[in-house]
């Protein structure tokens, strides 16, 4: 009883883990572009950065709800819960990226095109890495927030440790709550040291 | 041929007139000066030089052609550009921020080091102590300096100062403007200098433009400057005599 316990516990971690990589992966491939995209296209930012914000308030269960009759990315299991995941990834990392972007001094931005610098090289040359502190932590905030959020996974078959927790809060058993959120909280401070170390890394100054 | 023209320039945002029917030459060596209060339009007008801004009326020519038909990523490496918050990357060495453009130009890195050394030389900061440094390791008369060097890297024909020693102490900026004027001899640059200091004005100017209120007031060499009879021209005159 208790090694299979310990297994479960080792079993489901993975798969907790797999959920939230696939989803940062894709809100990090999603939102980091579009959030450059933002900085060009002053008049895309409403329409974009609402409709960020406005997944984000959707209740987490309700937006499984929603997903799950849209054909091809809807349905029961992992890809569902990896799109709804994704969804609430992307405002943080979207609006960082922008925001990062935006918030490099004007001075300096100035004399780069002053100088001749091409947008393209404008990008990669000034803003991104200055940007780049900002950008990594909103990418900590997601990853933080999506360890947490990915417990939800399991009421559609997603699997990851709130397995347990629903399985515990359906029979009443601590034992079991605790075996999803104890690993479940360990993996997110992980995450928040290891993300903040990068962050502090990419600091160009 | 002027190196650079203004013919009959007007620039307007959202209806609001900026600079009015401006028309004025650069000769090849010359330090032209834009003197006018704030909001007279010369900055405006520097920024209208390499293609920062374009015109809503009239034309600037460079080595005579419209700048609407300069390619701006060419015409604005042939112009060195000085700001008075400087802009050095603060990311990048002082050599990396010298050599930026000489970089993207395409210099071999042992070009742009000879060249980078040269230019510290120039502007009195030993290159071995200096050129590894970042931005935030120097003082504001360093950064200025480096700022300098940076606009002179490429070997452009044309420089453009926008106010570039207004946030400097008195006595950094009295050695900064000597320096200009060293570099300016040993150099034979066209340089167009933005300053709402008449002092700086007449020290550096080889001849001075006063914008007042989007117009050009009087042109003249800073001796003719003196007796000008406009009211703008006597007004920041009065701040010559205390």
């Amino acid at each position: 009883m208790r090694s299979d316990l310990w297994g479960e516990i080792l079993r489901l971690t993975a798969d907790h883990l797999l959920l939230v990589v696939n989803a940062m992966v894709v809100a990090i491939a999603i939102g980091v572009p579009l959030g450059i995209f933002l900085t060009r296209r002053p008049k895309a930012r409403p329409w974009l950065l609402g409709f960020a914000n406005i997944m984000q308030t959707i209740p987490s269960l309700a937006l499984l709800g929603f997903l799950i009759p849209i054909p091809f990315i809807g349905g029961i299991g992992k890809r569902t819960a990896i799109v709804a995941l994704v969804l609430y990834a992307l405002l943080p990392i979207l609006r960082n990226t922008f925001v990062g972007i935006l918030g490099v001094e004007a001075a300096v931005c100035e004399s780069a095109v002053a100088m001749g610098m091409t947008d393209n090289q404008l990008l990669r040359q000034v803003q991104l890495p200055l940007a780049a502190p900002t950008i990594m932590a909103g990418i900590r905030v997601a990853t933080v927030t999506t360890i947490g959020t990915a417990t939800i996974a399991a009421i559609i078959g997603g699997g990851g440790l709130g397995v347990f927790i629903f399985r515990g809060v359906a029979s009443l058993d601590t034992v079991q709550i605790l075996a999803g959120a104890v690993p479940a909280a360990l993996i997110a401070l992980a995450a928040d040291g290891g993300l903040g170390w990068v962050e502090r890394k990419l600091s160009p100054v | 041929m002027a190196l650079v023209e203004f013919r009959g320039v007007s620039y307007e945002i959202a209806g609001k007139p900026i600079l009015s029917d401006l028309s004025l030459r650069v000769e090849p060596g010359e330090t032209l000066v834009l003197l006018g209060r704030s909001g007279s339009g010369k900055t405006t007008a520097l920024k209208m030089i390499n293609g920062m801004l374009f015109p809503t009326r009239g034309q600037i020519f460079v080595a005579g052609k419209p700048t609407t038909e300069w390619d701006p990523i060419r015409l604005r490496r042939r112009m060195g550009y000085v700001i008075q918050e400087v802009g050095l990357f603060p990311h990048f060495t002082v050599r990396d921020n010298i050599g930026l453009v000489p970089k993207l130009e395409g210099w071999t890195p042992a070009d742009i080091d000879s060249r980078v050394d040269l230019l510290l030389e120039k502007v009195g900061m030993p290159p071995a102590d200096f050129r590894t440094r970042y931005p935030r390791q120097l003082s504001g008369g360093q950064r200025q300096r480096v700022g300098v060097a940076r606009a002179l890297a490429a070997d452009p024909p044309v420089l453009l100062f926008d106010e570039p020693f207004g946030a400097l102490d008195p006595v950094t900026r009295l050695e900064l403007q000597q320096q200009f004027l060293a570099l300016q001899r040993d150099f034979k640059k066209t340089s167009i200098f933005v300053t709402h200091d008449v002092r700086e004005a007449m020290h550096l100017g080889s001849n001075i433009a006063l914008l007042a209120a989007g117009r050009l007031d009087f042109i003249a060499p800073p001796r003719e400057f003196r007796n000008a009879v406009s009211p703008e021209a006597r007004a920041f005159l009065a701040c010559l005599e205390n």
